[in-house]
């Protein structure tokens, strides 16, 4: 009775989805304020029910419920409860009801801070997020209904969960992405109600920016968990593997950084209005084109759910209303004039408009690759992969470039900059960073290479330009302190993230020309040496876990005689499916390195193992910058610039609906 | 001002252009006429790589010349793979309607092999005892179930992964053994 009760509330969610959508767009058509305020009860009521739903399928995993067929299908009576409770979106129907679970969250946090924004343009924004969530909650309830029951006959137990995914980084990882993919609906409902309204001015960027960087915040922290997840559970250490479904949440985040720094030059400087709206709808394409690809079983990916064409043409259809949509309404609206270019060559709006070029570029080329061998494979060209050979060759020079316009990007002003101003700010800074980059392979004790050299020229280059920027803006100030406080939240928002890109671009670099691996054969007392370090197996043993066995190596890591770690990497045979072997990787992390042990394959019948010993210099950068950026999206997200003041928002809305409609602040149901 | 306002279509032009190519991918694999996930062998119209490995049974060695000669298929499998305890009993299925098939016991531990062999049956002419796995890694095998048909000239046909069954045989293997089988009487073999 259970899951017919969460089914029921999901159907409940598509009436209030569709009430969301009609009612107060109907209200914008009549002017009607009464209406127009039916947008936040219902988004309140949408969410009510969508966690209804979701709550009752958690407790049927948590239940162990077999005749519902996904909890059949993705647990297990032995399964530890932390991973019932995620296997909950460890399939598509499951994932699918999360997404429309973060759809609803993100539809009421609008309603809930946008309190101070004219009525008519929160209704307008409203109704093109109801309008979304009636698409997806449609999506799941005809097509992937996750309360399905096997039903006279329920198995007496479940397949288990796919052990790939019982592991601590994918409890949220996809919670994480999907508040990214979904959360750049915002920028997208805000674009669409700014046509729709036919206001597309510096307002409605402002607005847009807090959510469009939170969400941006969330799809930064969703992608670094995802490869940190993938460097210590796929079990050969690495961290980024160009697969088609981490490029389906990687040109979202592409787009969207693009679409922030355009939405700056909007806000700040009333230009590239048109540009803007453009990005903002091919942002939220991008994620819509994501799911599309992993659910349609068009593409063949280890992430991958299982192929459905039902759902295939459903998600297309769906993707071809709202995208084909908003490009007719783009095309009709969108401001055809070029905004005046009162803007010089050397201006911090170029230098913006170079950043939007090459991560629109980059963003292409991934898509290109991406889709690439579908369209040879439809085309009957023949069967083609584009592996990371392509991607590297082409992107890696293209954010090459992007650092390079950054850091004198940051140093430029709006307007125009004069050029030996701007060359007596930036030349100390390139100096020391040529510097920093042909010194540091010697410093390092590492090999000179040129890649090494690339790299650190570019972080440094990019932190000491953000830092010469810092110090510029604080030249007047009496003491550095009372001038760090001076300066907008905005701005240390964007210097930290820098540096986060910095401290990411380190971690990338170093890692890809440093690291060594070897493997080796092993049997008990084994000696191996890699990196100075070196690795003794003392002990090849059998361990019962709650639903797996493993075979557990212990290795003693040690430096020149000193211990370093002991390490217990493990081979996992799970009782529900015997036939896929897990790595669990033993993992040394270090600020500065990582060494990493896997089991790889049993020789000689198990007597002795193929061992893989790997020395990663700097990997933990890579995620660490990505954590350091996502602080600093979060400090501008909460800058209060961002946030319209009362008395702004309501001479606007007396200025919008005011003399016809004298009613948006005294309505007869307000003063009940 | 008219030719910027068409400037502004161009988004929605390239849009309908890829949504029409998802939709003609989708409708064949609806149909079943397109298959992404169908990954076509590099070893496609060429000789199977040469082997020299031992018989199963007797341990006697086998090389590749002896799989010459007929049309047959070569079947990859081992007692550590669950999809081969489904596919087994069809497999003796087709050995009595006269398919000649070869087995490759890969990474497998022979006792076992042998010990399974007994108690379901063996439909294979002749099992090649690949424990180190390295038949299997000149063929590019990336997991077992797989199943190659090669010709009479030892030349590989075709490459299918997964377990075979009765839906699977007429879908994919039936006309392409009955016109392999016509080359060959036609080559006077």
């Amino acid at each position: 009775m259970i899951p017919e009760l969460g089914f029921f509330a999901l159907i409940l969610s598509l009436l209030l989805a569709l009430a969301l959508m009609v009612i107060p767009a109907a209200g914008v058509f009549a002017g009607n304020a009464l209406l127009m305020r039916a947008a936040r009860p219902l988004a309140a009521g949408q969410l009510v029910m969508v966690s209804i739903s979701l709550a009752l399928l958690t407790a049927a995993f948590l239940a162990d419920d077999f005749s519902v067929a996904i909890v059949a299908a993705q647990s297990n009576t032995l399964l530890p409860s932390v991973y019932k409770f995620t296997a909950v979106w460890g399939g598509h129907e499951g994932s699918m009801l999360l997404w429309v679970w973060v759809m609803a969250l993100w539809t009421l946090a609008v309603a809930t801070f946008s309190k101070r924004l004219p009525l008519d343009m929160v209704a307008r924004v409203l109704a093109v997020m109801g309008a979304l969530g009636v698409g997806f909650i449609a999506f799941l309830l005809f097509t992937s209904n996750p309360f399905a029951r096997l039903l006279p006959n329920p198995p007496l137990d479940g397949a288990d969960l796919n052990p790939l995914l019982q592991d601590p980084g994918m409890v949220i990882h996809p919670p994480m992405l999907y508040f990214g993919y979904v959360g750049f609906s915002v920028a997208f409902a805000f674009a669409i109600a700014a046509l729709w309204g036919g206001r597309l001015d510096a307002t409605w960027a402002r607005w847009s920016r807090p959510w469009t960087t939170a969400a941006w915040i969330f799809l930064t922290l969703g992608i670094a968990l995802g490869s940190w997840w993938a460097y210590y559970e796929l079990g050969w250490g690495g961290w980024w593997f160009w697969d088609p479904v981490e490029n389906a949440s990687f040109m979202p985040w592409l787009a969207g950084t693009a679409l922030m720094h355009s939405l700056a030059v909007t806000d700040k400087r009333g230009l590239f209005k048109s540009w803007t709206v453009l990005l903002a709808i091919f942002t939220f394409s991008l994620s819509l084109l994501g799911a599309f690809l992993v659910r349609s079983g068009v593409l063949t990916s280890v992430h991958s759910f299982a192929a459905d064409p039902s759902r295939g043409l459903f998600i297309l259809a769906f993707l071809g209303v709202v995208v084909g949509g908003s490009l007719t309404l783009y095309a009709l609206r969108a401001p055809a004039v070029a905004s005046r270019s009162d803007f010089s060559a050397l201006s911090r709006e170029m230098l913006l408009l170079v950043n939007n070029v090459l991560l629109l570029v980059a963003t292409l080329t991934v898509l290109s690759g991406t889709l690439f061998p579908l369209l040879a494979d439809a085309l009957e060209l023949g069967k083609y992969s584009v592996g990371p050979p392509y991607f590297n060759a082409v992107f890696i020079p293209l954010m090459a470039v992007l650092l390079a316009f950054l850091g004198v990007g940051i140093n430029t002003q709006w307007k125009r900059s004069r050029g030996n101003e701007l060359r007596r700010l930036v030349l100390p800074a390139a100096i020391a960073s040529l510097a920093i980059g042909v010194i540091f392979p010697w410093a390092y004790g590492g090999a000179f290479h040129i890649g090494v050299v690339v790299t650190m020229v570019l972080a440094a280059w990019v932190v000491l330009a953000t830092l010469a920027d810092l110090r510029h803006k604080l030249r007047h100030a009496r003491g550095w302190w009372q001038g760090l406080r001076r300066l907008a939240p905005a701005y240390h928002g964007m210097v930290i993230a820098h540096i986060g890109l910095a401290i990411t671009v380190v971690g990338v670099g170093l890692t890809s020309v440093y690291s060594e691996e070897q493997d080796v054969r092993m049997v008990e007392g084994s000696h191996a040496e890699l990196a100075g370090y070196q690795f003794l197996l003392t002990d090849l043993s059998v361990r019962q876990g709650p639903n797996f066995v493993a075979q557990r190596g212990t290795v003693e890591v040690s430096h020149n005689g000193r211990p370093v770690a002991t390490l217990y990497p493990e081979k996992r045979s799970y009782h529900a499916r015997p036939g896929q072997l897990m790595t669990e990787a033993g993992i040394d992390p270090g600020l500065f390195r990582d060494i990493f042990v896997a089991l790889g394959e049993p020789l000689e019948g198990g007597e002795a193992w193929a061992v893989r010993l790997q020395h990663k210099p700097f990997v933990r950068w890579i995620w660490l910058g990505a954590l350091v950026m996502s602080i600093g999206g979060l400090i501008a997200a909460l800058d209060r610039r961002y946030r319209p003041a009362r008395r702004e928002a309501v001479d606007r809305a007396d200025a919008q609906t005011g003399p016809r409609h004298p009613v948006v602040t005294s309505t007869p149901a307000e003063q009940h | 001002m008219a030719r910027q306002r068409l400037i502004l279509f161009l988004p929605l032009l390239v849009f309908i252009g890829v949504v029409v190519l998802f939709f003609v991918m989708q409708r064949e694999m609806g149909r079943g006429e397109y298959d992404p996930q169908a990954l076509p062998s590099a070893l496609l119209n060429k000789p199977l790589p040469a082997f020299e490995l031992t018989d199963l049974h007797e341990g006697r060695p086998v090389t590749s010349d002896d799989l010459k000669g007929r049309v047959a298929l070569v079947n990859v499998w081992a007692t550590w793979c669950p999809s081969c305890y489904y596919e087994h009993p069809y497999l003796n299925q087709l050995e009595e309607r006269g398919v000649v098939i070869y087995g490759v016991n890969y990474k497998d531990v022979p006792e076992k092999a042998k010990q399974w062999l007994a108690e379901k049956g063996d439909p294979y002419a002749l099992v090649l005892d690949d424990r180190q796995g390295r038949l299997g890694l000149d063929l590019g095998v990336t997991g077992a179930p797989e199943t190659y048909v090669i010709d009479h000239r030892g030349t590989v046909r075709m490459r299918y992964q997964g377990p075979l069954d009765e839906r699977v045989w007429q879908e994919s293997f039936a006309a392409l053994i009955e016109q392999l089988q016509a080359e060959a009487q036609g080559a006077g073999a």
